[in-house]
């Protein structure tokens, strides 16, 4: 009970954490997809780059988490806001799910159906829209939901080098040896995990192609 | 080059050439895959307009890979494809497909639009107008022996047999003159197949496209061809109309009709 408590008493600044732990994963998640999903798009089409495109996403997702908002410390620029950082490093983290999933989804399509398009006179880019990333977009999707959930996840660990987020609360006490505060950052950070999961879910399952 | 006093003369004499002759041309033309092995061996040959040309062979004989040349799903290796008198090459990729409608086995319906979208989706770009789009939607779904219901259906909600005949609806969509066709009736059921054999007849009746038809059956290929074209190994061994073709003393032209036979054959002999 004392946990609902602290929770009631500290309900603002709980609640701004959150919205910054948001801020984080919003903005590393468009990131990413601005930058995984057009990637994804150029291996599924030219395989010659698939090896080394997702080999080094592979080894980015290798790298201990701390270790990586560490190194990103000295960049100038990057280094002067931690939030910079964290961005980029939580970008850095969910491009792997993406990228992958792009391909995978692409790949996936029938051949025969693109044989179909390209044979009726379909561009190259028209079947890229009007029927490759239609028929891939479920598996796109499972991509993004999966990102998200790693990111939020991650983003706890971005208080460590001071990017705010829920991770504060759950830094400070482990520090304190306050397990209410503990319990204050990572109940609300499970439930946003949990919360986008069954949203990105629910939206995946409505897109599924019949 | 033709030599003419007056150039006007030269100039429907020019004209007279394009409209009447063949609508596709193979000269001399070979293919080679990557790896250098030789699929299509200096294939000659003109389709004339209006004929339904079949290419039978088995797999591997190049059939397949003759058709893909026409609308350049492959490019040649060597030697020229003309279409409609342009050499197939000099003309833009995109242009010439949607000139020639494009039926294959596995049918390739866009899963994810309606049987109405996907007989439009071509027209579609083509910027005709939506009014239009459905006219021409509903029209051929009639022509190929479809219920105008199904134009909201999804292919997934239909059977093997009205999958293609959506897929040679979509095919004749934008009214193309040539129609490429890649064994369509080959994964149909027996009596489906017979009955879309025969409505396609009657279709070419009055459509008179120029058709290429490739397949392995030679049921098929005697029954839809004007004139049948046997493969092998990347050549073109003969080129006979039907009724020669179960006349003919070439060995492998003797060899099909052989093997059609002998499922009658033995069946007549077992009863006996």
């Amino acid at each position: 009970m004392n946990f609902f408590h602290f929770i009631a008493q500290n309900h603002g600044q709980v609640l701004e954490l959150t919205l910054e732990h948001l801020w984080l994963v919003g903005v590393s998640t468009l990131l990413a997809v601005l930058i995984g999903i057009p990637l994804g798009i150029l291996i599924a089409h030219w395989p010659r780059w698939n090896k080394p495109v997702l080999a080094t996403a592979n080894v980015i997702q290798t790298i201990p988490s701390l270790a990586l908002f560490g190194f990103l410390l000295p960049v100038p620029w990057l280094g002067d806001r931690a939030e910079r950082l964290a961005i980029l490093a939580l970008t850095l983290y969910a491009l792997l799910p993406l990228i992958r999933n792009t391909y995978t989804g692409i790949r996936g399509v029938d051949p025969a159906v693109v044989e179909a398009g390209r044979g009726m006179g379909l561009t190259d880019l028209q079947l890229l829209l009007k029927v490759e990333l239609p028929l891939a977009l479920s598996v796109i999707l499972s991509g993004v939901r999966v990102a998200v959930v790693i990111s939020v996840g991650l983003a706890t660990i971005a208080a460590a080098i001071g990017a705010g987020g829920l991770g504060e609360l759950i830094f400070r006490g482990l520090a304190m040896v306050n397990n209410q505060l503990i319990l204050a950052g990572a109940i609300p950070a499970a439930g946003l995990a949990l919360l986008a999961d069954f949203g990105l879910g629910w939206v995946e399952k409505r897109l599924r192609p019949r | 080059m033709r030599r003419c006093p007056v150039n006007l003369v030269c100039l429907a004499a020019m004209e007279r050439d394009a409209s009447n002759g063949p609508a596709i041309e193979f000269r001399d033309v070979t293919y080679d895959l990557p790896s250098g092995q030789r699929i299509l061996a200096s294939l000659n040959l003109k389709i004339q307009r209006g004929e339904i040309l079949v290419l039978l062979g088995r797999s591997g004989s190049g059939k397949t890979t003759t058709l893909k040349l026409i609308n350049r799903l492959l490019s040649p290796s060597g030697g020229e494809i003309f279409v409609e008198g342009k050499a197939a090459g000099a003309e833009d990729v995109v242009r010439l497909r949607r000139r020639i409608g494009y039926v294959i086995q596995e049918i390739g319906l866009f899963p994810h639009y309606t049987v109405e979208r996907n007989i439009g989706l071509v027209p579609g770009i083509e910027g005709w107008p939506q009014e239009k789009i459905r006219a021409r939607a509903l029209e051929l779904l009639r022509m190929v022996g479809l219920d105008a219901q199904l134009a909201s259906r999804y292919p997934h909600q239909l059977s093997g047999g009205q999958r293609q005949r959506v897929g040679v609806a979509r095919a004749l969509a934008a009214d193309p003159q040539i129609l490429l066709m890649d064994e369509p009736f080959g994964a149909l059921d027996p009596l489906t197949r017979d009955e879309l054999q025969r409505e396609f007849l009657s279709l070419q009746l009055r459509l008179h496209k120029t058709v290429v038809f490739v397949t392995h059956d030679l049921n098929e290929a005697l029954r839809l061809g004007s004139r049948i074209a046997l493969m092998e190994a990347g050549k073109l061994v003969t080129l006979l109309s039907p009724a020669d073709f179960l006349r003919s003393d070439d060995p492998l032209a003797a060899a099909y009709v052989r093997a059609f036979g002998s499922g009658l054959d033995a069946a007549a002999h077992r009863g006996a």
